[in-house]
């Protein structure tokens, strides 16, 4: 480690990797809920449960992204962090206010949560992933601020590379356009409206300009390739990133009561949004095939190779089968977007953060990569997890067109549950596979403590 | 990418081609809002339709079900509920949930709504019903 505050990361990634694993038993939960349906009812509902799934998922990014950010920060700026303790005072007020969350959504029902937590004075509750209690959000907006202020002084008082600036540009802008959370007017279209400025501009946005700063430091750091090859590469990434998916926003306007111009829009520019992630695999695998050094750290480079080519396939691929308006009439609101977002979500995100921890954990640790047999357990993570991913979507996707097929589709369309019970043999499949994905996530966290002394200190 | 493209051209192109489709986004933002008051019907929106949807959200009912096909997938789209049960047909479903759910089966909890919740939600539900939506859902299942 160059930098002693550097070490603020740890923290961080370690309660990000333990609400991965809370996020995927709730998953578990969640999928045996579509086949039991009364499973643990009354007392989590899937409502209930989904709220954690999904929450635990984003706070877990989040703490993911705050520590990637204060791990690269002070290397990229050559200097020490402009204050380790409020990086840690902030570590714990996030924690807990995320624990107290949890623990709110698990024991009393969600409207008298509402009541409890000041929802009357200003009503932002109860709206897809925004589901926060005020004061979590307001929590949520004091800890990102700290952090902002934190990491943005350091930059200031260092160098000023072209990775932080992107990195602080997609930092800022989650900080921004989560401001819309508290945004709910009465009218329900404005509602939705400005609901995909937090959600679709987080995600097919600003998100992925933290995602593509991470990478490309993961890559100056394990290929030893010039800085300005892989920052030219950044720059020219981000930018079709953003210049299709902000107007692409708008394929979320096609059926909330907007006007239809958006169904055009929308359909061109997201159908452009596979691009940067193309280009975003084709960058990984160039940087590592033109490397000048062999890292130590194989499973860091795994990583980074896996979240060009999964998030290619889960944001990319199976975001353009479902983004063309009139493919869409039919399968909006359907299990094709589940299958989207399972995959999405993992290729993007989740491994981008793998990415990081993984190639920064064992130099917090005191060596410049794992031990091998540590690695070996770590790739085995890689792949049962990934193949356990793919195949979650494949069942989902397979659902989803039978349930489009019954229910959309059909000149005689069933009632939803019908479809449903129709369907249930790809529910059971995706279960079990979601099984394995705990197994690789147990590996995963084993990972951690299996032969860490073989290696000569970093 | 060879030389002749540099990573100070690159960077120009960011962000200038960000500031360009955002300012593009803010224009048609813009024009939306214009004409969204002739499809959201905004003018009929009441406080018990207001009531309704502060029901919807503080019972996190997107959290299993979908509203003009946003939410959860795991139970009916409720945006067409109205045209699809009826009013009386809705509250009675609502009211008629088991507390201990239906073995076996996916199971709405009892929320215990007065009469007067109960109209609220419905109030809010055919006011969503009422937006002009593209026709969307494709048929009256949802």
């Amino acid at each position: 480690m160059q930098y002693k505050s550097q070490a603020v990361a740890k923290p961080y990634f370690i309660a990000a990797i333990g609400l991965f694993v809370a996020q995927i038993l709730f998953g578990l939960i969640l999928g045996l809920q579509y086949v039991i349906g009364d499973f643990l009812f009354p007392h989590i509902p899937f409502n209930v449960a989904r709220m954690v799934h999904t929450n635990a998922l984003i706070v877990w990014l989040l703490m993911g992204f705050m520590g990637g950010a204060y791990y690269m920060i002070p290397e990229e700026a050559e200097t020490e962090l402009f204050s380790p303790k409020l990086a840690l005072a902030m570590f714990w007020i996030f924690l807990v206010a995320a624990a107290l969350t949890v623990a709110g959504y698990l024991l009393v029902p969600y409207s008298t949560l509402a009541a409890m937590t000041g929802n009357d004075i200003l009503e932002t509750m109860g709206r897809e992933f925004l589901e926060q209690p005020l004061i979590t959000k307001v929590g949520i907006v004091i800890v990102a601020l700290a952090f902002l202020f934190n990491i943005s002084m350091t930059v200031l008082k260092g160098k000023k590379t072209s990775i932080s600036l992107v990195l602080l540009l997609g930092l800022w802008g989650l900080a921004v356009f989560f401001l819309f959370s508290f945004y709910n007017p009465v009218n329900v279209v404005l509602d939705k409206f400005f609901w995909w400025w937090t959600v679709h501009l987080w995600v097919e946005g600003v998100w992925e300009l933290i995602l593509g700063a991470f990478l490309a430091f993961v890559l100056i750091k394990t290929t030893g390739v010039d800085r300005e090859v892989i920052e030219k590469w950044l720059y020219v990434i981000v930018t079709l990133t953003l210049i299709t998916g902000i107007i692409g926003t708008g394929h979320h306007y096609y059926w909330i009561g907007t006007p239809e111009y958006w169904q055009w829009w929308g359909s061109i520019f997201s159908a452009l949004e596979p691009i940067p992630f193309f280009a975003m695999t084709v960058f990984a695998f160039n940087m590592v095939n033109r490397r000048r050094r062999e890292h130590p750290n194989k499973a860091a480079v795994l990583w980074a190779l896996g979240t060009g080519v999964m998030a290619f396939l889960g944001a990319g691929i199976w975001g353009f089968l479902h983004t063309l308006a009139p493919v869409n009439y039919y399968t909006h609101g359907t299990q094709i977007t589940a299958a989207h977002g399972h995959m999405a979500f993992y290729g993007a995100y989740v491994m981008v953060n793998l990415t990081i921890i993984s190639y920064a954990m064992p130099i917090l640790r005191g060596r410049a990569a794992n031990s091998n047999k540590s690695q070996v357990m770590e790739m085995w993570s890689f792949w049962l997890m990934t193949i356990a991913i793919v195949f979650i979507t494949l069942f989902l996707t397979a659902a989803g067109i039978l349930q489009v097929w019954l229910q959309r589709a059909s000149d005689t369309p069933l009632p939803f549950m019908v479809a449903q019970d129709k369907i249930a043999l790809f529910y059971w499949m995706r279960e079990w596979t979601g099984v394995v994905f705990l197994i690789g996530l147990l590996v995963y966290v084993a990972s951690f403590f299996v032969g860490g002394r073989e290696e000569k200190a970093a | 990418m060879s030389g002749a493209f540099t990573k100070s051209m690159a960077r120009n192109i960011f962000y200038g081609g960000t500031v360009f489709f955002f300012l593009l986004f803010l224009a048609l933002s813009f024009d939306t809002h214009s004409q969204l008051p002739k499809r959201d019907m905004r003018q009929n929106i009441t406080p018990q339709i207001a009531e309704g949807k502060k029901l919807w959200e503080t019972n996190d009912c997107v959290g299993c079900h979908t509203l003009m096909g946003e939410g959860a997938y795991f139970a009916p789209e409720l945006g067409n509920v109205v045209a699809r049960y009826g009013d009386e047909g809705v509250k009675a479903f609502i009211k008629a949930r088991p507390k201990e759910g239906i073995p076996g089966r996916r199971s709405m909890p009892q929320f215990n709504f007065t009469d007067a919740q109960l109209d609220a939600l419905v109030a809010f539900l055919k006011h969503v019903n009422s937006v002009n939506d593209a026709n969307w859902p494709p048929n009256i299942q949802g």
